[in-house]
């Protein structure tokens, strides 16, 4: 009577395979390795640097175990074994890098060195751990699961983006073409300020404040919609100007874009194997770094501007001392002079963007802000005809080995600024706050050019608002107490049920081992992240998992008291069902919220609550059932010890 | 019917109890409010470790030297683990390499194991939300509860559940633990593991209020309780185990979360057989609350 369908225990045997072949990956352990790019992103890594590679490596491990006597001692073949035995343990090509695998982590990091001295800026050199899952695992993605960076150890940081600084700088420099069109429209006006993220004009007439409510109206129209809110003032002539919420997304949109993508170039010169840069909520972008170990460092490349020079270009009048040699960025071998003297930097530059003109011709239009637009009328109304540059200003590091006081060799980073020119063209008018860059040979181009002119300008500034470095030792340390306190809370549990459930006791702890089996194949499935207070959600789990067993174990017990054995088995574990499932419903409601509302390490003890919770329910009322069916369910039983 | 403990004998007791606990959390929390933590206050947090003791005197002399004096400094766990707290409200964030070169300088080698910075905005972006949080959780479950037995069990199990919350928070409030986010954390779970409870008490007084007909209400909560019993204390037992083994071996990061899950369970096995139903019985429940038998019960019984 107490039987499972074949279908039923198909199903459990299916999740249990499931689960332990998604759960088999953490049991392989990870290699020390490092990863190999060059700095240059535009190069993929190849045959030739992997040789270069291989024979600073091997020289190395030569130099290092040529004094030991069992190398001496051996002949030629042993020794080119021992060598490379002493190097690494595989090396390979992998996604334009070079993936060198170690047996230890003393060598993985002599080696890192090693190879940073020989190569200095020409490679990225990262640290990392690669699992040695097997192919076949991986190839159906199964994966070990990730570990959060409070236990992998590496940096988080939290950055907000300035709108407020970038909004207003739009509003200056729409000011000041109002004030210029105003004037050549002879429309009259007394006053003209920019105040709490909105443009005041007052008129001085009714006929000009109708005209400027008109010439408004029509240049709000934009193709997805207003562009300005429009509040008149028929009354006293008055009339603001404000950002529709349309232009403010889209003025936070473009400057959370451009930080972004500033920011990936960064983060990628830090040389890290996994970085995470994402948007987060509506202006914060979060980076994390997993392995990075000195925050200084990471703030410091995070936090380098680069900048952007416009200067008139050097006629042949001008005089040697007043002039300056720069390369293009794109082609090293053209090169310009330009006058010394710096009309405007980035800035002031508030957006660049590319498009067509009324030819269908690729160009970037450029806006600068009040005083950008001012310095660029002055410089440009004597010199049309002439051609303007624009340099790229980037810092940028350089190392060097250097001997230190005691004589050994080390490797010295020193920033220098470099300047490239992106841009020389013709200036055709007087230019303002807003311009165009024409005549470009390509789409391609022009989008480029408009991506510089981001970067350089950095659409917003940023500022930290979080920061949170977890060292390496600290990690260890986190994945150690963790485990510990699973294991520890794991075997009491088991005891507890043994000695007080017996056989149901010890199908209580098989099913309880499964669903730990199963919490790890999940989140590897999931690819969430493991986190301490993640681990923490596992204990829990392990002490709350066995509710379930227990609720149907007493109810079988109550049942006992008036049925037989059989008929309280069925009726235990039917009536406890309810229960169960609504007990688990509300937790899990409050393990989604916490979701929700947390970061990081708490949203990892969330996710591990969560899929507890539900292995837990499929363990204790299919697993121990099945097994219970399996002990009892075929024979007759007289009295049940429960 | 054998019904071992009178429980609902001490109904009243209990309920001084349980009022007078709750005043002093709220009192507690009114005047003394909570010690928050790095994540809610914002400031900078810094943990280092040296490789022999250190006086942590000659530590602060030195962050005293160098202009930081609103800091505090105490030992982590170990003495050689030492935790510098730097509450800064202008938003700087290097303030903890800034601490870490100076002591450095100052002599003994150290290993950096953390530093935290927290903006005062995000902090308080944090406390929102999780109060946020913990309201919508607790609203959710009310009309999950409401939903699936009965407004008066739905209101006996958010009393339990504020109870327990404030009177967690009224200890972290007065012994001034620190409240993090992982005290939140451990709040939200306890919120359903104290649910957890509950249910199982209510579902067994729903149940006998449709199948024992013969009982005074009071006869028939006790009956409830009793037969819920073994299974309360086992869970709450095994719970209890898991949690001392994550207290004592976990480590100081998840010292106050597991401090937090101790107290929840301790407090939501009482209120479950307390608070609950003493709410029931204060609501006047009555069979003809519970008198059509609902079909969803019937629903599941066919399951597995």
């Amino acid at each position: 009577m107490n039987k499972f369908s074949i279908y039923q225990y198909l199903l459990i045997l299916i999740v249990l395979v499931v689960g332990t072949i998604y759960a088999l990956p953490n049991l392989y352990p990870t290699q020390p390795s490092i990863q190999v790019a060059y700095t240059d992103s535009g190069k993929s890594a190849d045959q030739t640097l992997l040789n270069e590679l291989e024979d600073i490596l091997k020289k190395a491990s030569e130099d290092d175990i040529q004094n030991e006597s069992n190398y001496i001692e051996a002949d030629e073949e042993t020794k080119a074994k021992m060598v490379l035995e002493n190097a690494y343990d595989e090396i390979f090509l992998r996604d334009n890098k070079i993936v060198i695998k170690f047996n230890d982590v003393e060598t993985q990091l002599s080696s890192k060195t090693i190879l940073q001295k020989n190569l200095l800026d020409k490679v990225i050199i990262a640290l990392f751990l690669e699992p040695s899952t097997p192919a076949w695992l991986k190839n159906i993605g199964a994966n070990p699961v990730k570990l959060g960076l409070d236990l992998s150890g590496g940096v988080h940081f939290l950055l907000e983006v300035d709108i407020d600084t970038l909004q207003n700088d739009r509003l200056e420099g729409l000011l000041d073409s109002y004030r210029k069109s105003f004037k050549d429209e002879r429309i009259k006006y007394e006053e003209s300020y920019v105040k709490d993220f909105a443009l005041h004009f007052k008129f001085s007439d009714k006929g000009s404040y109708n005209k400027a409510l008109k010439k408004y109206n029509e240049e709000s129209q934009a193709i997805n919609g207003l562009q300005y809110v429009i509040t008149e003032r028929p009354s006293t002539n008055e009339i603001k100007l404000e950002y529709s919420d349309i232009a403010v997304r889209e003025i936070r949109d473009y400057a959370v874009t451009q930080n972004l993508y500033t920011l990936r170039k960064r983060v990628n010169e830090l040389g890290v194997s996994e970085p995470i840069v994402q948007r987060q909520g509506k202006d914060r972008i979060v980076i994390e770094l997993p392995g990075v170990q000195d925050p200084t460092a990471a703030k410091k490349i995070i936090g380098k501007t680069a900048n952007l020079e416009w200067r008139l270009e050097a006629s042949t009048r001008t005089s040697p001392l007043r002039k300056e040699k720069f390369n293009y960025k794109e082609n090293e071998f053209q090169t310009a002079f330009l006058e010394k003297a710096v009309i405007i930097t980035g800035d002031v530059v508030s957006g660049a963007q590319f498009g067509f003109d009324e030819n269908n011709q690729p160009q970037v239009s450029i806006d600068l802000n009040l005083d950008g637009g001012r310095a660029m009328q002055k410089a440009t109304s004597g010199n049309i005809g002439r051609r303007l540059g624009v340099l790229f200003v980037e810092q940028k590091t350089k190392s060097e080995l250097v001997t230190n006081s005691q004589g050994e060799s080390v490797i010295e980073q020193t920033t220098y600024i470099e300047k490239n020119i992106i841009s020389l063209a013709t200036i055709q008018a007087v230019l303002g706050t807003r311009f165009r860059i024409t005549g470009l040979s390509s789409q391609t181009e022009a989008s480029e050019l408009a991506l510089l002119l981001r970067a350089g300008a950095l659409a917003a500034p940023m500022k930290f608002v979080e920061e949170r470095t977890v060292g390496p030792s600290l990690g260890k340390e986190n994945v150690e107490l963790g485990m510990k306190s699973i294991i520890i809370g794991f075997a009491l549990v088991v005891i507890f049920m043994t000695l007080y459930y017996r056989v149901f006791g010890i199908a209580a702890n098989i099913s309880l081992i499964i669903n730990l089996i199963l919490i790890t194949g999940v989140m590897s499935l999931l690819g969430a992240s493991l986190t301490l207070p993640g681990m923490a959600g596992i204990v829990l789990t392990v002490g709350m998992a066995v509710d379930a067993n227990v609720l149907i174990f007493s109810r079988i017990r109550e049942e006992l008291k008036e049925k037989e054995p059989q008929t309280a088995i069925r009726d235990g574990f039917s009536r406890a069902f309810v229960t169960i499932f609504d007990a688990n419903v509300t937790t899990l409601i409050a393990a989604l919220i916490l979701y929700l509302i947390g970061t990081g390490p708490v949203k990892g003890f969330a996710i591990t609550l969560s899929v507890g919770i539900v292995t837990s329910m499929f363990t204790a009322i299919m697993c121990t059932r099945g097994m219970i069916n399996l002990i009892y369910g075929n024979r007759h039983i007289r009295t049940l010890k429960i | 019917m054998n019904i071992r403990f009178k429980f609902m004998k001490f109904r009243r007791i209990a309920a001084i109890i349980s009022i007078v606990l709750f005043l002093i959390s709220i009192i507690s929390l009114a005047t003394r409010g909570l010690s928050l933590g790095l994540d809610f206050s914002g400031g900078t947090l810094i943990e280092v470790s040296y490789e022999k003791p250190i006086e942590l005197q000659s530590i602060r002399d030195t962050l005293e030297e160098n202009g930081y004096s609103n800091s505090q400094v105490v030992n982590f766990g170990t003495n050689l683990d030492v935790l510098i707290k730097v509450s800064d409200q202008s938003g700087n964030s290097s303030i903890g390499e800034n601490i870490f070169t100076i002591l450095e300088k100052q002599g003994g080698p150290l290993e950096l194991k953390r530093v935290e910075f927290v903006g005062s905005q995000i902090g308080d972006e944090f406390l929102e939300q999780g109060t946020k949080g913990a309201l919508t959780a607790l609203f959710m479950i009310l009309m999950y509860v409401a939903f699936r037995f009965q407004y008066k069990f739905a209101l006996g199990a958010v009393t339990a559940l504020a109870h327990d919350v404030i009177i967690i928070l009224g200890l972290f409030s007065f012994f001034k633990w620190d409240f993090d986010l992982t005290v939140l954390a451990a709040l939200l779970a306890v919120i359903g593991y104290s649910l957890n409870d509950t249910i199982v008490v209510s579902d067994r007084i729903r149940e006998n209020f449709r199948t024992e007909r013969v009982l005074e209400p009071i006869d028939m909560v006790d009956l409830s309780l009793n037969q819920t019993l073994g299974r309360t204390i086992v869970t709450s037992l095994t719970t209890l185990l898991v949690l001392f083994a994550l207290f004592i071996f976990g480590g100081e990061l998840l010292r106050g979360f597991s401090l937090a899950l101790i107290l929840g369970v301790l407090v939501g096995t009482y209120s479950s057989i307390y608070v609950v139903a003493n709410i029931l019985m204060s609501l006047g429940l009555t069979q003809d609350d519970l008198a059509v038998p609902e079909v969803e019960g019937a629903d599941f019984d066919e399951m597995p």
